[in-house]
C-alpha cells in the first residue's frame, strides 16, 4: 500500500534548472515510467523521490505523509541503480543482507570487532540469512550467494540488485534504467521478469528509462519528460494515439512519426497532395495558419498492386503518390524511405509488411513511384508551436459523392 | 621436427630478434650499472674487511654478519628504528586518512587545503630540518616559549633521550602526511559515488557505517600501498637524524641507516657497513613481497 504524490517539485543545480514545477500522483500498485531523453530530469526526479536529492521547493508525500525531510531509509523505498551499485567487496548474500543488517542490528553490533561482543549480532543473523535465502530462491540466484559481484554476469548482477531491493520489503520500488547495461536479448527477458515481479508483488513501481519501448511495454502509465517538465502523462496507448504535443508524438512510437509542414485555411488542411477538411473536435474554432501534419509510419499503407489490394482494404483513405529512395529490411517488416510526390522536403518513412512491399511478383522494390494510402482518422494535427490541434476530419458518409470534398482533393480521397 | 623448425628461423625472424636485442640493450645496461653491479659490489664488500683508509683487504666470510649478533650498537639502532616506526607509522597513516576524508567532503577551499598540506613534501627536508631544530630548541625555541606561556616546564625536545625519537617522528610526520593524504584522496575519489547512495538507501547512512561498509573496504589497495611506502619511509629515516641530532643524545636517536652511515663513513668499516646495508635491503624486500602477495590476494575484488 503506497501512494506517491509529488507537488510542485523544483530542483536546480547552481544555475541549471533540472526540474520545473513537477506535480505527479502515482496510485498504489501502479507501474509508472518516467521516460525522456538524457538530461530531461527523469533521473533527478527519481533521486528526489528516493531522498538522494533534496528538492528546492515542493512536497513529496508517501501515503499522505510528507517525507521531504526523511532520510532514504525512512521512506520505505528500494532502488535499483543503473550500474547496480553492488558492494564489490561483499558476497551476494552479504550484499542482499545489507538492508536487513542495517534495519535489525543496532550500530554497535554492526561495527567490526565490537560486533563480536554484541548479543544482538548473534541473535539476528540466522533470521537475516533465512530471509536472504528466501528472496534468492524467488529470483533463482540461490546458487550464487557465496560469489562476489565481479564473478557474476550482467544479468546475474541485475538480479542481485533486484534481490537487495526486494529483501527489505519496500512499499515503493524505484528503478533507474536497470536494463541499459544488458545486451538486447537479455533486456527483453529481464523486462518480462520485472513486469511479472510487479504483477506478483503488487508494489508501486517507478521506472526511469530513455527507451520508449520499455516504457510502453511495462507501464500502466507513462510520464514523458522534457526539459524538466512532464509533457504528458497517461496510459501508453493514450500517448501513442492521442499525444498532446508534437514532441510526445515524436518520442513515442518507433520508427518516429512523419511530420510534414502544411497549412490550415478555412477549415481545410493542405499539405502537398493532401487537402483535408477538418472540424474542431468538441466545438470552438480553428485558427488559420501553418500546421504540422503527423502520420505514423505504420499508418501509411503501401498500395503496391493497386488493382489487387484495392477491394481487400476496407475503409476510406487518402491516396498519395510516393517516390521511394531506399528500403531498410527489418526481417519480417521493411521500412521504406522516400518522399511524397513533388515535395522532396516531405520526407517520410513507411513501415510495411515485407510481403506488401515486395508484392506477389517480388519485383516491386524496383519501382520508384508507389501509391500510399492513409486513413484520415490517423492523421494528427499540431499547430506551429507544436501543440495538438483537436480537429477531426470531415468526411462525407460512406456513399456520398466525392463532391463533398474540395477541389483537387476529389480524386485523391478514395471512398470505398 | 620441432627442433628443426626452431633452428631454421626465417631471415625475417632472425632480423627481428637482433633488433629486439639492440632495443633492450640501453635499458639493460642502465639497470646493470645502476642496480645490479652496485648490489653485487656491496655483497662482495660485505664479505671482506675493506676499510676506506687502507687499500689492503681480506676476505673474511660471514664475520661481518656474525658481528651484528653481538654488536650493542646494532641492537640499539634496531631498537631505536622500531620505536620510531611505532610512533611514526600509525600517526602517518591515521592522520593523513582523517585529513583526506575531511578535505574530500569539503566543497570550499579543498584545493587550497590540498596545496597547504602538500607543501612540506615539496620542500627540501634537509633545510626544513634545521628550521625544526630551531623551533624545537630547548631554550630559544618558539614551541618551548609557547609551552612556557602556558605555565608548563620547558621540554628538551632534541636533547632528552626520552623525547628525541618522538620529536624526530613529529618532524617526519610533518613532511609525510601531505604525500599520504594525496594518495588517500586519490583513493577516495575513485570510490563510486553510487555506492554511498546505495548504502544510504540500504540504511547505512551513519558516518561509521559509511566508513566501515564502503570507504574502508574500497580504500583497501590505497591503504595497503600507503602502509607499505610509509613503513619503508620509517625504516629509511636518515637525513633528519644526520642534520639535527647526529644520533644523539648519547646514541638515543641512532637509527639503523645512520649506524650504517657511521660505520662506513665515520669509522671507515666499509665491510661491516655493507653487511648492514644488505640486511636493510632484505628488510625492505620483505615489505615489497608482502605488498605483492597480500595486496593482490586480499584487497582487490
Amino acid at each position: 500500500m503506497a501512494k506517491l504524490s509529488l507537488n510542485r517539485i523544483c530542483k536546480s543545480f547552481g544555475k541549471t534548472t533540472i526540474l520545473k514545477d513537477i506535480s505527479l500522483d502515482i496510485e498504489d500498485g501502479e507501474f509508472v515510467s518516467l521516460v525522456g531523453q538524457s538530461g530531461c530530469g527523469k533521473s533527478t526526479l527519481l533521486r528526489v523521490i528516493a531522498g538522494l536529492e533534496t528538492p528546492d521547493s515542493g512536497e513529496i508525500r508517501i501515503d499522505g505523509a510528507r517525507v521531504n525531510d526523511a532520510a532514504p531509509k525512512h521512506r520505505n523505498i528500494a532502488m535499483v541503480f543503473q550500474d547496480y551499485a553492488l558492494y564489490p567487496h561483499m558476497s551476494v548474500a552479504e550484499n542482499m543482507g545489507m538492508p536487513l543488517i542495517m534495519a535489525r542490528l543496532p550500530l554497535h553490533a554492526r561495527l567490526p570487532l565490537l560486533r563480536h561482543l554484541a548479543p544482538a549480532h548473534a541473535r539476528e543473523r540466522p533470521g537475516i540469512q533465512r530471509d536472504v535465502a528466501e528472496v534468492a530462491r524467488k529470483l533463482r540466484i540461490e546458487h550464487l550467494l557465496d560469489r562476489r559481484p565481479a564473478q557474476l554476469s550482467g544479468g546475474q548482477r541485475q538480479r542481485v540488485a533486484l534481490g537487495r531491493a526486494l529483501v527489505r520489503d519496500p512499499k515503493i520500488f524505484l528503478m533507474d534504467e536497470p536494463l541499459s547495461n544488458l545486451d538486447a536479448k537479455l533486456r527483453v527477458q529481464v523486462r518480462r521478469e520485472i513486469s511479472e515481479l510487479h504483477a506478483s508483488s503488487g508494489l508501486t513501481f517507478v521506472y526511469v528509462t530513455h527507451d520508449q519501448v520499455e516504457a510502453m511495454t511495462m507501464s500502466s502509465r507513462v510520464a514523458l519528460m522534457q526539459g524538466g517538465t512532464i509533457l504528458q502523462m497517461g496510459a501508453p496507448n493514450t500517448l501513442y494515439g492521442n499525444p498532446d504535443t508534437v514532441d510526445v508524438a515524436r518520442f513515442i512510437g518507433s520508427p518516429e512519426i512523419n511530420i510534414l509542414p502544411g497549412t490550415l485555411e478555412n477549415g481545410v488542411v493542405r499539405c502537398g497532395e493532401i487537402a483535408l477538411p477538418v472540424a474542431p473536435a468538441g466545438g470552438g474554432g480553428l485558427r488559420s495558419g501553418p500546421v504540422q501534419v503527423g502520420v505514423r509510419p505504420e499508418h501509411m499503407v503501401l498500395e503496391t498492386v493497386p488493382e489487387l489490394a484495392y477491394p481487400a482494404r476496407a475503409g476510406r483513405g487518402l491516396s498519395l503518390t510516393f517516390r521511394k529512395r531506399m528500403i531498410e529490411d527489418l526481417g519480417g517488416e521493411v521500412l521504406v524511405h522516400g518522399h511524397l510526390n513533388g515535395h522532396p522536403e516531405h520526407d517520410v518513412r513507411i513501415r510495411a509488411q515485407k510481403s506488401e512491399a515486395y508484392g506477389s511478383g517480388g519485383s516491386l522494390s524496383q519501382a520508384r513511384d508507389w501509391e500510399v494510402r492513409v486513413n484520415p482518422a490517423h492523421i494528427l494535427l499540431f499547430d506551429a508551436g507544436g501543440m495538438r490541434l483537436r480537429a477531426e476530419p470531415v468526411l462525407a458518409d460512406t456513399h456520398a459523392e466525392p463532391a463533398a470534398l474540395q477541389g483537387g482533393l476529389r480524386k485523391k480521397l478514395d471512398l470505398v | 621436427m620441432a627442433a628443426a623448425t626452431a633452428t631454421t628461423a626465417s631471415p625475417l625472424q632472425r632480423a627481428q630478434a637482433r633488433l629486439a636485442y639492440w632495443l633492450v640493450a640501453p635499458a639493460t645496461l642502465l639497470i646493470l650499472l645502476i642496480y645490479i653491479v652496485p648490489i653485487a659490489m656491496v655483497i662482495a664488500a660485505s664479505l671482506t674487511d675493506y676499510t676506506l683508509v687502507s687499500d689492503y683487504f681480506e676476505f673474511v666470510g660471514l664475520d661481518n654478519y656474525r658481528r651484528m649478533a653481538t654488536d650493542d650498537q646494532f641492537g640499539n639502532a634496531l631498537h631505536n628504528t622500531f620505536v620510531f616506526a611505532a610512533m611514526f607509522l600509525p600517526a602517518a597513516f591515521v592522520v593523513s586518512l582523517v585529513l583526506a576524508i575531511a578535505i574530500q567532503e569539503r566543497k570550499q577551499f579543498r584545493s587550497i587545503l590540498e596545496v597547504l598540506y602538500f607543501l612540506p613534501v615539496t620542500s627540501t627536508l634537509a633545510a626544513m630540518a634545521l628550521v625544526w631544530a630551531a623551533l624545537l630548541d630547548s631554550r630559544q625555541g618558539v614551541i618551548n616559549s609557547a609551552i612556557a606561556a602556558l605555565g608548563l616546564p620547558p621540554l628538551n625536545f632534541l636533547g632528552s633521550q626520552d623525547l628525541v625519537l618522538f620529536s624526530l617522528a613529529l618532524i617526519s610526520l610533518w613532511s609525510t602526511i601531505g604525500f599520504n593524504m594525496v594518495l588517500f584522496l586519490a583513493g577516495l575519489t575513485a570510490i563510486p559515488k553510487n555506492l554511498y547512495e546505495a548504502a544510504a538507501i540500504d540504511g547505512a547512512d551513519h558516518p561509521l557505517d559509511r566508513f566501515f561498509k564502503v570507504t574502508w573496504p574500497m580504500l583497501g589497495p590505497t591503504a595497503m600501498f600507503v602502509a607499505i611506502t610509509t613503513s619503508i619511509t620509517a625504516f629509511k629515516l636518515f637525513d633528519v637524524v644526520a642534520i639535527v641530532t647526529r644520533g644523539g643524545p648519547d646514541k638515543a636517536s641512532e637509527v639503523y641507516l645512520y649506524l650504517a652511515f657511521l660505520e662506513g663513513f665515520e669509522y671507515f668499516n666499509m665491510g661491516y657497513s655493507a653487511a648492514l646495508s644488505l640486511v636493510f635491503l632484505l628488510l625492505i624486500l620483505v615489505f615489497a613481497i608482502i605488498q605483492a602477495v597480500v595486496v593482490d590476494r586480499r584487497v582487490h575484488y
